[in-house]
């Protein structure tokens, strides 16, 4: 992301800048596509894969529905294992609270273990205004934190870059030219982060699961380096958003089954650690001090408001994104914040009041649908775009042009005699545009449209012009109905009137 | 079966195909929701659908008060006005037993009618009856009327677009599949990623054309990997999308509504 692209302003803009980088399309295309392909074997696999999205779902949506219970039992049994549980309701708060620890421990470094929710307080750049450094231990963070970039994907941080220009950005640290081999890359990171691992004051986690019955925190990873985080240092600061808790490791289990196969395909994730408090006398090892901060930053905002809610139930596996047409032309960065595609789209608005400067996003989605398909716990993210997009309308924010267009749309709409007419001007007015049965004018609302396409021209007769000839038509020459077919259509009727008084949405 | 709500002799003469039934000849009401795209751009496309399921006694009724399901103003957030344009549909189809359409999309937008109207209790009831008989066109045909091969014999190379709200949403996956499978000489190929949306969006192509370019041209790409001459779905809007970009590039692929298809299919073969 060069200075241009960071200071675009709108997901148009910012779409742009990606959809004129080859690298990164090809980049993210290249990645998202062997995602999606592991997710699709993997839950074809299991074999019973959407039963178990249902249980998922009904695990998310009673935790939610009993949150403050949740939280309260967490922290209670977190306390009692000798951590020390603070809650932060912004992420200022959030802030200062882990620069408090860092100055009370006069930590020189942190070492961080892969967190969503530290990149939405931008915790490096404020530790590093105290003067303390951080570092990121996976892999993608730590080639985004020496490009200096954000992530642009929740669970791929560096989905957009290459290995060339990987290679580029670790020689560049090394001081000497590296080879744009991943085993080679992946030596020198290593070798590089043993040091920082031995010399750090704090480790940082983030948390994927807190389980409330025995205030314990479970982290999913593929590299060791949160294990290393959570055992090597002597203070332990977790930062964990206020929903990640689900009730039990009995949950646990369908949760470890739904969050890797449906992030990468894997079946079981490489490490899964879970940790209960600070370091025992007869533990080997682990931090002397443990403190878990549960931030809030937005997120109860969506309580008890019903088109909104289930966003809690997201467990950020980033299937969404990987199965997203959107996300795969133009990445994770035009989404403009900390979150991105499908996810991040329905997320940054409401976790930021639905303020109008984030109106834009929730226009970046065709409304396909895919996000919906491939989340895990059935978030309908499709549903919630166009919720967002109708309080925009309702708050008084849309485009004055558009609802323009809208009022005319209705007039139209509203009455099928204008509409017959407004098509016959339409047949009438096309002529000055339409060339061999085709429109390519490139004006108006065809500007963009016919960019990419030409447009159909309006056939002499519409079918309702055409209809009372043809009905006659269809009736000389139609067949007669079978018995079996009447029957069919008989018990189809009984079934749709015995279904009549239920609220079914599809 | 309870005798149809104000129905007139005239409606009863005019729209209806009757089939036998214990206490005599019964009157079923089907319509035929016909999409204010297939209605204007694609007349051929309703007419197919109305021909061949006239060969099965299926006689269409088509209400003219119809007009657009109100998806345009919905997605973009303009309830009220989704609201002005819906109750044409939920008008014109409040005695209807069975309403068909040409379009997954616009069949799935019944279905968020209730949400639609729910603080109007004289439309939010319309809305309920409807959801639950409506049908898009290969639903009907297939699940409903049980019907797989319509003695189509098309000998072309066919691929194949599962359009998104047919598809994810109204859950419409096997019934085209089942139909082309019966269709004599017609060689399916698959399309490479063919679950992935073409683009279309509706103000989606206008408000973010750039986006929506870079996707409807990777449709394309793929259609055209395939070598097929002839591209079928069920939505008249994706495959306007679709073909307006084939064209655009100057390629030759016929684009059709999988109804248009069949009847051509059907007729090719009985007048040969």
């Amino acid at each position: 992301m060069n200075t241009a692209e960071s200071k675009a302003h709108s997901v148009k803009e910012r779409a742009g800048y990606a959809l004129n980088n080859e690298f990164l399309r090809n980049a993210v295309k290249f990645t998202t596509e062997r995602l999606r392909l592991g997710k699709k074997l993997a839950s074809e696999e299991h074999g019973n894969w959407d039963e178990w999205r249902e249980r998922g779902r009904q695990i998310r949506l009673h935790t939610i529905a009993h949150l403050d219970y949740y939280l309260n039992e967490f922290a209670e049994q977190a306390r009692a294992n000798g951590a020390h549980v603070h809650f932060a309701e912004t992420a200022e708060e959030a802030v200062a609270l882990s620069l408090q620890i860092a100055e009370h421990k006069s930590a020189k470094s942190v070492v961080k273990s892969k967190s969503m929710v530290s990149e939405e307080l931008h915790l490096n750049k404020a530790l590093d205004s105290i003067g303390v450094e951080a570092v990121e231990t996976d892999l993608g963070e730590y080639i985004i934190q020496l490009a200096d970039e954000t992530p642009s994907h929740i669970i791929i941080p560096a989905i957009h870059k290459n290995r060339y220009q990987i290679a580029e950005l670790l020689s560049e640290e090394a001081g000497e030219t590296l080879p744009p081999d991943t085993a080679i890359m992946a030596g020198f990171v290593r070798m590089k982060l043993r040091e920082k691992f031995l010399e750090a004051d704090i480790g940082m986690t983030g948390c994927n699961f807190a389980i409330a019955e025995t205030g314990s925190m479970v982290l999913f990873e593929n590299e060791g380096n949160a294990r290393m985080v959570t055992t090597v240092p002597k203070t332990q600061i977790t930062l964990m958003g206020m929903e990640r808790i689900i009730p039990s490791w009995a949950d646990l289990e369908v949760m470890a089954t739904l969050l890797p196969r449906s992030a990468t395909g894997q079946k079981l994730t490489v490490y899964m650690s879970g940790i209960s408090g600070p370091k025992r006398e007869l533990d080997a090892d682990g931090p002397d001090e443990m403190h878990i901060i549960i931030i809030d930053n937005g997120r109860s905002l969506q309580l008890g408001d019903p088109e909104f809610q289930e966003l809690l139930n997201c467990i950020r596996c980033g299937a969404c994104l990987n199965a997203c047409p959107v996300y795969r032309h133009i990445g994770g960065h035009a989404y403009g914040g900390t979150y991105s595609g499908p996810i991040g789209a329905v997320l940054t608005p409401a976790l930021n009041k639905n303020v109008a400067e984030w109106d834009d996003i929730a226009n970046a989605s065709s409304l396909c649908g895919a996000c919906y398909e491939a989340c895990p716990v059935k978030i309908p993210l499709h549903d919630m775009l166009v919720s967002l997009r109708r309080r925009k309308i309702e708050a008084g924010r849309g485009d004055k042009l558009e609802a323009m267009g809208m009022k005319g749309f209705s007039a139209i709409m509203g009455n099928a005699k204008r509409y017959r007419s407004v098509v016959s001007l339409g047949k009438w007015g096309q002529k000055f545009v339409v060339r061999n049965g085709e429109i390519r004018t490139r004006i108006g609302p065809l500007k963009g449209w016919n960019s990419y396409r030409v447009t159909p021209s309006l056939p002499k007769q519409s079918f309702r012009d055409r209809w009372p000839e043809m009905e006659r038509d269809i009736r000389r020459t139609s067949g007669q109905m079978e018995p079996e077919i009447a029957n069919r259509l008989k018990e189809r009727l009984q079934q749709q009137k015995s279904r009549k008084g239920e609220d079914s949405h599809g | 079966m309870e005798s149809p709500r104000g129905r007139g002799v005239l409606a009863r003469d005019r729209s209806i195909g009757p089939y036998p039934d214990d206490s005599g000849v019964k009157i079923m009401k089907i319509s035929l929701f016909v999409t204010c795209l297939s209605d204007a751009l694609f007349p051929r496309v309703a007419e197919s659908m109305a021909r061949l399921l006239a060969r099965y006694g299926v006689h269409l009724e088509f209400p003219e008060i119809q007009t657009c399901c109100g998806q345009p103003a919905y997605n973009s957030g303009y309830w009220e006005d989704a609201r002005i344009s819906a109750r044409t549909i939920l008008d014109a189809f409040e005695d209807s037993d069975f309403v068909v359409s040409p379009s997954g999309s616009c069949t799935y937008m019944i279905h968020h009618y209730p949400d639609l109207f729910k603080d109007d209790p004289l439309y939010l009831k319309k809305a309920k009856a409807l959801q639950f008989k409506s049908y898009e066109f290969t639903q009907f045909l297939v699940d409903v009327l049980g019907v797989t091969d319509v003695g189509a014999v098309y000998p072309q190379k066919v691929t194949y677009h599962p359009s998104c709200h047919g598809s994810r949403l109204l859950g419409v996956k096997d019934e085209p599949m089942k139909l082309l499978n019966q269709v004599k000489g017609l060689e399916l190929v698959p399309l490479p990623f063919a679950e992935d949306c073409c683009g279309f969006g509706g103000t989606f192509a206008v408000k973010m054309a750039d986006i929506s370019g870079a996707m409807v041209t990777e449709k394309s790409d793929h259609v055209l990997e395939t070598e097929a001459t002839v591209l079928v779905g069920l939505d008249m809007a994706c495959l306007m999308n679709i073909a307006g970009n084939l064209r655009h590039r100057g390629e030759k692929v016929q684009v059709k509504h999988l109804a248009e298809l069949l009847y051509e299919g059907v007729s090719v073969h009985e007048h040969s």
